[in-house]
Formats: structure tokens, C-alpha cells, sequence
């Protein structure tokens, strides 16, 4: 019993490590790693555009992702991106890393740069529900 | 230790979320490790690992960089930890004798058994567009439940 409570414990004090941080303060560490200003519209034209590869973002998360998106192959409801429609979006920034390396090798090929990272999250950063 | 600790916090949540597995009309169903759901869950239905034998679940948690042409790449720890709640609970029985083709759900023999009453042309809808889409028709597939009273196939 008090070796099933450790592992609990243990449990629980993995769940509360996550960092959390504001969408503006993750924009912010993207933009001072990409040295120059993030632009929301080269954000949006990255966000639209098909990639190397059959898919763009906007395939799984839909044009204005402040709506429920369609995942492109399975079928599957996706929450809102944008951080005003969605809270538990860009909350975390370990999540948010691992999203963008996942996405952008499925759209471009490769990892996104820090500065086309700000570009995407400034423009999901000027949407409103 | 540092490296077994998320091993341990995953096994401590499955032992936790073992609690209501009971019985459904078609077999054992198993409450879902959390982070299963986590990490799977967003872009499919966390599928009962029942339905695949274990030897196809771990053909897919050793290539996530390459999953069914996406990347769906997790860190090492939870990799290694979602491998052993799926070999844990991966099916044996009549659903999961042999690994199905390419290892997917949908091409089993059971899944086609079970789905037979199901028009072709009903998996084409825009509303369901995917095998893989369980939500679209099982309610609680998000809680993988898949009884049979809360089928809702939609137009």
C-alpha cells in the first residue's frame, strides 16, 4: 500500500510539472530566438498554404481555426487553434513544441524555424471568436 | 530513477483508471490510460488496445515518426510507457487472433465481421469519412465505450 501511494505521488508530481505560459509569452520567446519582428500575415499565408507534402495547416484545423476543425484523414472533430476560441491552446509550451515538430514535418517536410513558429502563432493570435 | 519516474506515473494512472473496466456486450472493454488519450486521442479515437494483439502495437509504437504518413512522434519515456499499457492490455481473443493488415483496426477480421450491417456507401459520407472517424457513429468513443445501444449513424 505505502509503495502504491509513492507511485502516486510521483504521478501527481509529474502531472503538476508542466510550465505553463501565456500564448503572448511563447510568441515572445519565438520571436527574440527568430531576432526580428513576428508578421500575422506571412503567419496566415504559411498556415493556408499546402506544403511540400499534400497537406497545410488549414487541412486538419480549417481555414479560420477559431472553428472546430476536421482532422484530413481520420475524420476526427479538432478542437479551436486560435487561443481566444480555445484555452488550453498554447498554454504549454512543451505541448506547442511538440505540435509544431509534429505538424510542420507533416505539411513542410521538416521543423518550422522560430520565426515562421511566430509568424503562425501572431496571426492565431489576432483571431476572435 | 530520473528516467522511470513517467514509467511509473503512467502504470500508478492505469492501475487508478483500471478501476470500472466491467464488461460490455462485446467483451472486456478497459478504462483508458489518460495519457493514451493524451497523446493518441487528438487525432483519432483512442481505439481499445484490445483491438490489436500486441505484436502490432508494438510494430506502431517503435515507428510514430511514420505513423499511417503522419508524424506522430512522442518523447522516449512516454513512448516506452504507452508501449506497455498497450502490450498490457492488447487483445488475444476472437478480435485480435492475428495482426490485421499494415496493422490497422479497420482491416481486421473482426472490425469487417462487426461492421458488416454497415452500407458502403455510409462510410463515404462527409460526416463520417474515415473507419478510423469511431466517434462520428460510437457516442462514447472518446471514453471507449462501444456498446451497442449508442450507435447513431448520421446522415
Amino acid at each position: 500500500m505505502h509503495r502504491r501511494l509513492s507511485i502516486l505521488a510521483a504521478a501527481l508530481a509529474l502531472a503538476g510539472a508542466a510550465h505553463a505560459a501565456t500564448p503572448s509569452e511563447q510568441l515572445a520567446g519565438y520571436t527574440a530566438a527568430a531576432k526580428t519582428a513576428a508578421d500575422p500575415a506571412r503567419g496566415q499565408k504559411l498556415f493556408t498554404t499546402t506544403g511540400t507534402k499534400e497537406w497545410s495547416c488549414s487541412s486538419c484545423h480549417g481555414s479560420t481555426p477559431t472553428g472546430t476543425g476536421k482532422h484530413a484523414s481520420t475524420g476526427k472533430a479538432i478542437q479551436p487553434l486560435a487561443p481566444a476560441a480555445n484555452a488550453e491552446r498554447f498554454a504549454d509550451p512543451a505541448k506547442t513544441e511538440k505540435w509544431f515538430r509534429r505538424n510542420c514535418n507533416d505539411v513542410l517536410g521538416r521543423e518550422c524555424s522560430a520565426g515562421e513558429k511566430a509568424d503562425v502563432l501572431a496571426w492565431l493570435m489576432t483571431l476572435k471568436p | 530513477m530520473k528516467n522511470k519516474l513517467p514509467l511509473l506515473a503512467a502504470l500508478a494512472l492505469a492501475a487508478l483508471a483500471q478501476a470500472p473496466a466491467h464488461a460490455g456486450d462485446h467483451g472486456r472493454s478497459v478504462a483508458l490510460l489518460p495519457m493514451y488519450v493524451q497523446e493518441c486521442g487528438s487525432c483519432h479515437a483512442p481505439f481499445p488496445p484490445g483491438l490489436l494483439p500486441a505484436e502490432s502495437w508494438q510494430r506502431l509504437m517503435n515507428d510514430l515518426p511514420r505513423h499511417f504518413g503522419t508524424d506522430a512522434s512522442v518523447d522516449a519515456a512516454t513512448q516506452k510507457a504507452l508501449n506497455v499499457w498497450l502490450t498490457a492490455y492488447a487483445g488475444s481473443g476472437k478480435r485480435a487472433r492475428t495482426a490485421p493488415p499494415e496493422d490497422r483496426i479497420t482491416r481486421g477480421d473482426w472490425f469487417v465481421r462487426e461492421h458488416r450491417e454497415v452500407p458502403a456507401a455510409a462510410w463515404k459520407r462527409a460526416s463520417i469519412k474515415s473507419a478510423a472517424n469511431c466517434s462520428a457513429c460510437h457516442e462514447g468513443a472518446a471514453q471507449g465505450m462501444y456498446d451497442e445501444h449508442s450507435i447513431r449513424i448520421p446522415r
